[in-house]
């Protein structure tokens, strides 16, 4: 069966086919249909949802259900998941499982509404403080809002590691056809971790605090393996990519765009293909390293680099090798700034 | 002393580090009577199994190394928060907040606040020290005025630091919290009344009854550089002059029952009404089509661009919307895009259109230029002179279609006489039984407008046929 929804609604589909249990949320455009629409869904199936009073408090909520080992999730914009950067740690340090929704604006500070991929260092590089890393699933369409929704949960619960969903304005207000999963999710086992007000499970902890540094190194070096095991689950897609001598790369809205532009150019005869990162932590390295051998890779984003630098990371290449086709402060890509910047580079 | 060994402990604190009975609290210090009160009643009610303490930051920021109970330590301040989530999706634990005066009332009071306000069904004990324990003994919100602390070396000074905090009193003026008491552990005859207080708390937990806020008095010897006698008369002398002890709310009785959230449908149904059966895709080949749609919010802009995307979604195609949104849309103008293509589609956005709506000037006046060399270009004649303006290369139609709807009685439609337009004009390539699905698919949530719209839509065409050139 399918619907046509938001990316935005489409989250909400996916978090109530993977057994959400509740929903904690404030307001901000252009995440706000995501709260709106579990306002509604989750009460009509007996679940929970709670406006919070402010983001530090939403991700606080999410990091109490979350040690009950319920499945709990929030979503917000910019200036929401900067205010929820501590918290990420906190689930981080604690080892809690949890989705967390970005769907980017423009920044920084108050910004503008309209769409960005600014975030992308804070969601991939930590963002709170400590040695840790959310997983980053970036959607690239509404299909996907729904389907890595779920997968989020399913990650985190079995890494015990908050996932983050870096969406986009575009992605999130955009109105897609959406098949709807078949069934809900099976429900995780957490009994040997989390404290859910049982017997089974008084004995339980959950904390962040190792007072002892040597057990806080300890734990440390724990959280880094877990990270590394992560690479078992990157995901990303290639189009058009096996004959290509120039590959664009970018995650979300802009690979969209990217692809539009793949499509043009093939129609000119040009050998254009797309690498589009699914998981930005872990990042598909291994996959762009095969591909970019003896081909131009170059850049896609709506933000001033930083995917990008990073690209430049994975390959182990100076930045300079990788050209940046981007726009900032909610101004879209166009299919034929691409073009145009493809055809350049090819001169 | 003979103390009485505390129940509800573990019997050695392991996670201390260090296998004994010690607490790591200073002589003294009020936290750990506190954490045996609570623990015996625990205990007495045969409530550990079902208890969960959420730890604060502060220096009980351990008291996970003795309470034999579920143990969640929170962020500083965020104890509320994590109660209130645990109260919601564990309905029937009994969830206990303990929280000192910089995690309460500073940092973390606005939560605290929240939390009480909406009545969730948690007991909070908050420790009053007048000061940063863990920290070294800084200013906090209770701090008396005078008090000398690391960050009022000269004394809280009212010009500079304001006054104290009265935390029992601000939450005595909300609603929904069914227990409110602030007592003491700086004698024996105020630790009695504070297990009378504690003891309260717990039982309104385990009988559902609501928020409980117990705000304790607690000497703090070592960041007041006083003994343990002087630390509990500094309480009792003038904390409790700042802060008196009393009962400020007993609604145990009266307090009303607890509400609990229950399914009025199932995930198969949530989503049953909206959804169909994916079509097959179409049989011929079908060229993408970039739509955009303009023009006024309020002219149904919007839904005019989601019905022609639902109609390509009908017809087997892949399919997107993509309106403009925020300050935009309630500045007065609204618009989208929509394409329709038979491959997954790239960007949702154009920069040049094979079919433009415009139903305004300022629409026409911003896109009109931008239609792709033999695309369409449709206007509602609201849009005034065009000679100046009309574009070389592309077709152009202009339709009353503000005015038609009106004739054919219904103002609001003249989305449904564009979209008839579109239907005529083979503009998006869609067919008309996608067309009008998708037309009734617009008022599903209204369907006595069905029909009403339905025949908009053919006097609409039937106007098209005799007025716009075969
Ligand atoms: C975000 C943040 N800021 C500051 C601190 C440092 N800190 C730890 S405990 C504390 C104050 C604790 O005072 P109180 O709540 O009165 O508890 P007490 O130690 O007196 O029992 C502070 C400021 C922190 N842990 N987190």
């Amino acid at each position: 069966m399918t619907i046509f929804v938001k990316g935005n609604e489409a989250v909400v589909v996916g978090a109530l086919f993977a057994g959400c249990d509740a929903f904690f949320g404030y307001p901000i455009t252009p995440a706000s249909e995501i709260t709106h629409a579990a306002s509604s869904q989750f009460p009509a199936l007996g679940r929970e949802f709670l406006q919070a009073e402010c983001e530090t408090s939403a991700i606080n909520m999410v990091y109490g259900a979350a040690s009950a080992g319920k499945l709990a999730m929030t979503a917000t914009s910019g200036p929401g998941m900067s205010l929820m950067q501590e918290g990420l740690s906190y689930m981080a340090g604690a080892e809690l499982p949890g989705v967390i929704v970005n769907i980017q604006r423009a920044g920084p500070g108050l910004g503008n509404v309209y769409p960005e991929q600014s975030d992308y260092n804070q969601s991939v590089k930590g963002g709170g403080h400590g040695n840790y890393h959310s997983m980053v699933l970036a959607p690239g369409n509404v299909q996907e809002m729904c389907d890595l929704t779920i997968r989020a949960f399913e990650i985190a619960f079995r890494y015990r590691n908050p996932v983050i969903i870096l969406g986009d304005a575009v992605l999130g207000q955009m109105m897609e056809t959406l098949t709807l999963p078949d069934q809900e999710s099976p429900r995780p086992d957490t009994i040997a971790w989390a404290v859910a007000g049982t017997a089974a499970t008084r004995k339980n902890l959950i904390t962040s605090i190792f007072l002892n540094a040597p057990l806080q190194e300890e734990h440390n070096i724990h959280l880094q393996q877990k990270y590394a095991a992560m690479t078992d689950d990157v995901m990303y897609e290639e189009y058009m990519v096996d004959d290509a001598t120039i590959i664009l790369t970018g995650y979300g809205i802009s690979s969209r765009i990217a692809r539009s532009a793949v499509d043009e150019l093939r129609q000119r005869g040009m050998r254009v293909g797309l690498f589009r990162p699914i998981t930005l932590f872990p990042f598909p390295t291994q996959a762009l390293q095969r591909l970019a051998k003896d081909r131009t890779v170059m850049a896609v984003e709506l933000s001033n680099g930083q995917f990008r630098d990073d690209v430049a990371f994975h390959l182990g290449c100076p930045i300079a090798n990788i050209p940046l086709i981007n726009r900032m402060g909610g101004m879209l890509i166009t299919v034929e700034q691409v073009i145009e910047a493809v055809l350049t580079a090819n001169k | 002393m003979n103390i009485k060994k505390a129940v509800g402990f573990y019997e050695t604190f392991e996670r201390s580090g260090s296998p004994s009975r010690d607490t790591h609290y200073c002589a003294g210090c009020g936290h750990g009577i506190i954490h045996k009160l609570i623990c015996e009643a625990l205990v007495d009610f045969g409530l550990q199994d079902q208890t969960i303490m959420v730890n604060p930051i502060g220096c009980s920021v351990f008291g996970y190394y003795y309470w034999d109970v579920g143990n969640i330590g929170a962020a500083h301040g965020r104890a509320p928060s994590v109660a209130t989530a645990l109260a919601r999706t564990l309905p029937g634990k009994t969830i206990l907040a303990y929280q000192g005066d910089g995690d309460l009332a500073a940092i973390g009071f606005n939560a605290t606040y929240q939390a009480a306000s909406r009545g969730e069904h948690f007991a909070t004990f908050f420790v009053n020290n007048a000061t940063y324990g863990m920290t070294g003994g800084q200013l906090a919100p209770t701090s008396l005025v005078g008090q000398n602390t690391a960050t009022s070396p000269g004394g809280r000074n009212p010009a500079f630091e304001g006054y104290p905090l009265h935390i029992c009193e601000t939450l005595n003026q909300l609603k929904a919290p069914v227990y409110i008491e602030r007592c003491s552990v700086a004698d024996s005859k105020r630790i009695m009344q504070t297990r009378r207080a504690i003891r309260k708390a717990i039982e309104i937990q385990r009988d559902y009854k609501g928020y409980a806020f117990i705000e304790i008095l607690s000497p703090c010897p070592t960041n007041l550089r006083a003994n343990a006698v002087e630390a509990a008369r500094f309480v009792t002398e003038q904390m409790e002059l700042e802060f008196p002890l009393g009962c400020f709310r007993d609604n145990t009785a009266d307090a009303a029952p607890r509400v609990l959230r229950s399914a009025t449908t199932n995930l198969h149904d949530l989503y049953a009404t909206n959804a169909i059966t994916a079509p097959p895709p179409p049989a011929t080949k079908f060229v993408e089509k970039r739509m955009k749609f303009s023009g006024w919010g309020g002219q149904g802009i919007l839904s005019l661009g989601i019905a022609m995307a639902e109609a390509g979604r009908f017809a087997g195609l892949h399919s997107s919307w993509f309106p403009s949104y925020g300050p935009e849309q309630r500045g007065g103008s609204a618009s989208c895009t929509v394409v329709v293509s038979d491959k997954p589609i790239g960007s949702p956005d154009t920069t040049e259109p094979d079919v433009l709506v415009c139903m305004n000037r300022p629409a026409f006046e911003r896109f009109a230029s931008t239609v792709r060399p033999g695309g369409h270009l449709v206007c509602d004649a609201l849009i005034g002179d065009t000679t100046d303006n009309a574009p070389a290369g592309i077709r152009m139609t202009i339709v009353p279609a503000t005015k038609l709807a009106a004739d054919f009685g219904v103002p609001q439609a003249a989305n449904t006489v564009m979209l008839a337009v579109l239907n005529h004009l083979k503009a998006s390539g869609i067919p008309k039984e996608q067309m009008l699905a998708a037309l009734d698919a617009s008022f599903a949530k209204k369907p006595k407008l069905i029909p009403i719209n339905r025949r908009i839509f053919d006097q609409a065409t039937t106007w098209c046929e005799e007025n716009l050139p075969k």
